[in-house]
């Protein structure tokens, strides 16, 4: 094709797949003599945002933050954007489009990006108030506004938006919602019937009430809706719906301009994108391809890709696109690959059910047992990548293809699991079409050995994020590979993995930063090594980290033994210990921040944070803490937190043990104690496990014959459930069982990495810890338990230090020359009778 | 580099106020200036106290060190590093701050702002 006289494009949408041609076309066209004049119509009023995470918009997210590309971005490329301003006509003979405002543009390429619109079925009453669709920024505004007055809201549709738009309803403040869904399954072109009713379970149990083979008849109320009503008789009064019920392609102009449409909807195309007009193209959801409309973005990007590259002289042909899924729904994992249903003669299936953990999986494996045809994932999709690798690139699977949904169990790893079994051409970022060979060559060969590097310089990681993990794994990988970073080093200053630092620093008695740097260091130091170092020095001696020359070398929050926060002050926090207090304490706590004008709430771990203190009021804050009888509660430091507790047999009808006392026993025994990152506890007095225990780094439950001990869990952005240790022991095993545990940490986890890390990347994981720990394998258990003794009988308050310490108080100050004096921009806004630290200026 | 800038000396604090390999904030006519001591290499050096990225006044309380042979220091709040040398943001960002002379004097910290 003769691209050089032929510069006029014309993209209509300003979607997803409009925006990636644009960019596309931008970086292949780079440094050409001619370049093409772009022009962009926008139906919709905003720049083209990441409409896969739509439903981010409501927890927080702004258009700004969702854009694609800032505004600037077309001005830089010389695109002429016209938003809110969609096509209507198109002279295919003159070759020219026409938009709403009037706007006459010429073509020589045209392409549709119109993508589609959500599909509404004709059920009498869908025109009420009330009801309405989950695709634009506009929609979600409108949903907004009407949840504010609404109680009970609905979906149509228990497909995979349909579950999402669900989930939005409920973070919107609704007391009920209801998925209303006409098959007999959910998501039921992903899952299967078993797999369904495991997440219908697990929906359920998250406040989700769903409703299967349920066919609407009409949609009731007067003017404004006001319940369902199906062909079964039955009835459901809600407030609103969200109607998602599949999608349409977005075709009515390519129709009316007399391009070949589907009857069922969707712009016809070849597989080179081309529609029935040479000059005019389709890419993504408007567009019907292999007889099919891909709704993910991952193809609508690869089709921009090819339209882009046969514009720019590259022909290649759009290949029929995997639609392998993995998801997170509320919470809840759902993965579907390659052939998910697949049946029959040719084919054997493994399933595994795990009811009471809402886990389903099920995996199809070819007759002969060599190759993986597909599979489903429900509650727990941790093997996803690793499955669709090795089903995409039909790796021999290894003699018990059910090692790859059951885990490990015990023996050597699983064969041609890791990542660099993988073929060169083996598609690792689906979304922007990056290959492992890309990837590796980026690694090894550019030093490009971090996830933003590589985002900059692959693409990769910047879509849909799903392959984050498994690009991870591959810089690993490499790495060891060409023996670099074999081992984790601290950074350019100290040639030594945090573990064999602490051991070195622990047999050369060193007690002081200078001392570690001078003995096995080089240079000054820096942000990465001098918290490391504190924290090793902390474990190693538990001495007050402020002394000697250690506190320049603390993270800002252990440097003022306070948490530093937006504007510049502090919070402070109190130890209350498993979460009990006499009203004389909180009326201490109470007097103090009203006294320093604090902002005062209630935390997470139970108990009370105050915030907004000046660097200068610390010490006397701390003087009336502590004369009413507190201790620093180490909320700023890498150290235990709390031991989160509820109330047990003291009080509670259904308690079995006197959880309290053990929390509070517990938190007495570890406070302070350093580790390579924070550590949380909680002790629930029965299996209602109201504390969370499991949620916690180490967690204990009572039983009627004991206690069971967990390690390894996690709230925050990774969540995860802890792994059991041990069941049903006494108080004093358990406490033993801790120090090991703890100690074993301490001692070999890299810099902040929090206990569940340290066991997902501990090679043989639980079962190796707890050989260790409860077996003794290592024959290490005695000396584990005495280092932790050590540590417990070196513990002393270290405000109190400060406090008591003219020297140590005098550092507590802004400015050296004026100490009384304080920041003057430190600025608070009023907050519902309270303060807040004024907003970040941009 | 040549300058015609005249600076006037400002006395900022004692050399025993500020903390070996560590910092600390003075007040001079009304601005805030990050003072450091890199005790290691007997350097002292002096900074705007605020960090240009979010405007926070904290330089002060950030960690010093180096990157190679260059001294720095990283701000508390997001970790951007700057040169101590020249002010510049060594994190990859367009962003400067201003250095000031430092002079030391029978046991006092002299600072050097423009006139
Ligand atoms: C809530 C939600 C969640 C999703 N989650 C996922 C997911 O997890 N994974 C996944 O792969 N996909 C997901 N998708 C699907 C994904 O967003 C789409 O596949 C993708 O947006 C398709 O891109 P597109 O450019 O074809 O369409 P769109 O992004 O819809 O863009 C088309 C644009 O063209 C405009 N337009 C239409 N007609 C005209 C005209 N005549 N003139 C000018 N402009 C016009 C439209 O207003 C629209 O702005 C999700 C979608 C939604 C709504």
């Amino acid at each position: 094709m003769n691209t050089q006289n032929n510069r006029r494009i014309v993209v209509l949408g300003n979607g997803m797949a409009g925006y990636k041609f644009c960019e596309k076309l931008i970086a292949k066209q780079l440094g050409s003599a001619i370049p093409f004049t772009l022009t962009v119509f926008g139906e919709e009023p905003r720049i083209a945002y990441d409409r896969v995470h739509l439903s981010a918009y409501f927890a927080g997210k702004t258009a700004d933050d969702l854009a694609l590309a800032p505004e600037s971005w077309y001005t830089d490329n010389n695109i002429q954007l016209y938003l809110s301003d969609p096509v209507i006509a198109i002279d295919r003979d003159r070759k020219e489009v026409r938009s709403h405002h009037g706007h006459v543009v010429p073509y020589d390429y045209l392409i549709f990006a119109t993508g589609s619109s959500a599909f509404v079925p004709q059920i009498p009453g869908v025109d009420k108030d009330g009801v309405f669709v989950y695709r634009t920024l506009e929609d979600l505004d409108l949903i907004r506004t009407y949840a504010t007055k609404a109680r009970h809201g609905a979906v149509l549709g228990g497909g995979l938006l349909g579950l999402e738009a669900a989930n939005a309803l409920l973070d919107l403040g609704l007391e009920a919602a209801h998925v209303v869904e006409f098959a007999p399954r959910l998501m039921p072109r992903q899952i299967d019937a078993a797999g369904s009713a495991i997440l219908q379970r697990r929906l359920e149990d998250l406040g989700l009430q769903i409703h299967l083979n349920k066919s609407t008849q009409q949609l009731t109320g007067d003017g404004v809706i006001n319940g369902m009503q199906f062909a079964d008789g039955s009835l459901l009064s809600i407030d609103m719906l969200v109607i998602s019920a599949g999608i349409r392609p977005r075709d009515e102009l390519a129709k009316r301009s007399g391009l070949d449409v589907h009857p069922r909807g969707g712009i016809v195309v070849d597989n080179f994108l081309q529609t029935s007009d040479p000059a005019i193209f389709a890419i993504g959801e408007c567009a019907l391809v292999h007889s099919m409309i891909y709704g993910l973005v991952a193809p609508a990007y690869d089709m921009a890709d090819v339209v882009a590259a046969r514009l720019t002289g590259t022909e290649r042909e759009f290949q029929p696109f995997d639609m392998s899924t993995k998801l997170k729904l509320i919470g809840v994992d759902v993965a579907s690959f390659g052939d998910a249903f697949a049946e029959g003669d040719d084919c054997r299936t493994v399933c595994y059910e795990n009811k009471a953990k809402g886990v389903y999986k099920r995996i199809n494996i070819s007759a002969d047992g060599t190759t993986l045809l597909g599979g489903i994932l429900v509650g727990d999709a941790a093997e996803y990548n690793q499955l669709l690798q090795v089903c995409k690139n039909k790796t021999i699977l290894p003699p018990d293809p059910e090692d790859l949904i059951l885990g490990n169990r015990g023996g050597e790893d699983v064969p041609g699991a890791g990542v660099m079994s993988l073929p060169d051409e083996a598609l690792i970022c689906s979304c922007e079409a990056v290959t492992k060979a890309q990837l590796c060559h980026e690694i090894g060969e550019n030093g490009q050995t971090t996830i933003d590097a590589l985002k900059k310089s692959t693409k990769a990681c910047t879509g849909c994020g799903g392959c984050t993990p498994m690009v991870k794994d591959l810089i690993q990988a490499v790495q060891k590979q060409q023996g670099v970073y074999v081992r984790n080093v601290l950074c350019e200053h100290f040639d030594y993995t945090r573990q064999e630092l602490l051991d070195l620093a622990k047999i050369n008695q060193l007690t002081t930063y200078g001392a570690v740097l001078d003995t096995l260091g080089k240079g000054d130091g820096c942000e990465v090594c001098k918290p490391a170092v504190a924290s090793i020095l902390a474990s190693l001696w538990n001495e007050n980290i402020l002394e000697k020359d250690r506190a320049p070398i603390q993270d800002s929050n252990d440097r003022y033994l306070a948490n530093l926060q937006r504007g510049g002050t502090y919070s402070v926090v109190p130890r209350i210990p498993g979460g009990e207090i006499t009203p004389d304490k909180l009326i201490a706590i109470g007097q103090v921040a009203k006294q320093y004008g604090l902002y005062t709430k209630i935390t997470g771990g139970q108990r009370i944070d105050l915030f907004g203190a000046h660097v200068g009021d610390l010490p006397a804050i701390w003087e009336q803490l502590i004369a009413a009888g507190f201790e620093s509660g180490h909320a700023y430091g890498k150290a235990l937190r709390t031991v989160k507790s509820c109330v047990g047999t003291t009080w509670c009808r259904f308690g079995v043990q006197d959880s309290v006392s053990f929390a509070i026993e517990i938190e007495n025994r570890y406070k302070g104690i350093r580790a390579p990152h924070k550590f949380k506890s909680g002790v629930s007095g029965c299996v209602r496990e109201c504390a969370e225990a499991q949620s916690k780094d180490f967690g204990i439950i009572a039983t009627d014959k004991g206690w069971n001990l967990y390690v390894g869990g996690n709230g925050g952005a990774k969540p995860q459930h802890a792994h059991l240790l041990v069941s049903d022991v006494d108080k004093a095993t358990c406490v033993k069982l801790i120090d090991r545990f703890l100690m074993f940490y301490i001692k070999t986890a890299d810099p902040l990495m929090r206990t569940a890390t340290w066991i997902n990347k501990m090679e043989g994981g639980i079962t190796y810890l707890k050989a260790v720990v409860v077996e003794d394998s290592l024959g290490i258990a005695a000396e584990l338990e005495g280092e932790m003794d050590a540590l417990i009988a070196n513990y002393s308050c270290e405000w109190k230090a400060v406090v008591e310490s003219p020297a140590l108080r005098q550092r507590f100050t802004h400015f050296v020359n004026a100490p009384t004096l304080k920041d003057p921009t430190v600025q608070f806004a009023p907050m519902r009778d309270q303060i807040q630290a004024q907003d970040w200026i941009r | 580099m040549t300058t015609t800038e005249t600076i006037t000396w400002h006395v900022a604090c004692q050399t025993a106020d500020v903390p070996a390999d560590g910092g600390a904030c003075a007040l001079i006519n009304g601005r805030q200036i990050a003072i450091f001591h890199l005790a290691r290499r007997n350097e002292w050096y002096a900074t705007d106290n605020q960090c240009p990225h979010r405007q926070q006044m904290i330089l002060s309380r950030g960690m010093t060190g180096s990157v190679g042979d260059e001294p720095k220091v990283a701000c508390p709040f997001h970790k951007k590093a700057f040169s101590l040398k020249t002010g510049a943001c060594l994190s990859g960002d367009d962003y400067q701050i201003d250095t000031f002379a430092v002079r030391i004097e029978n046991g006092m910290v002299y600072i050097g702002l423009p006139a």
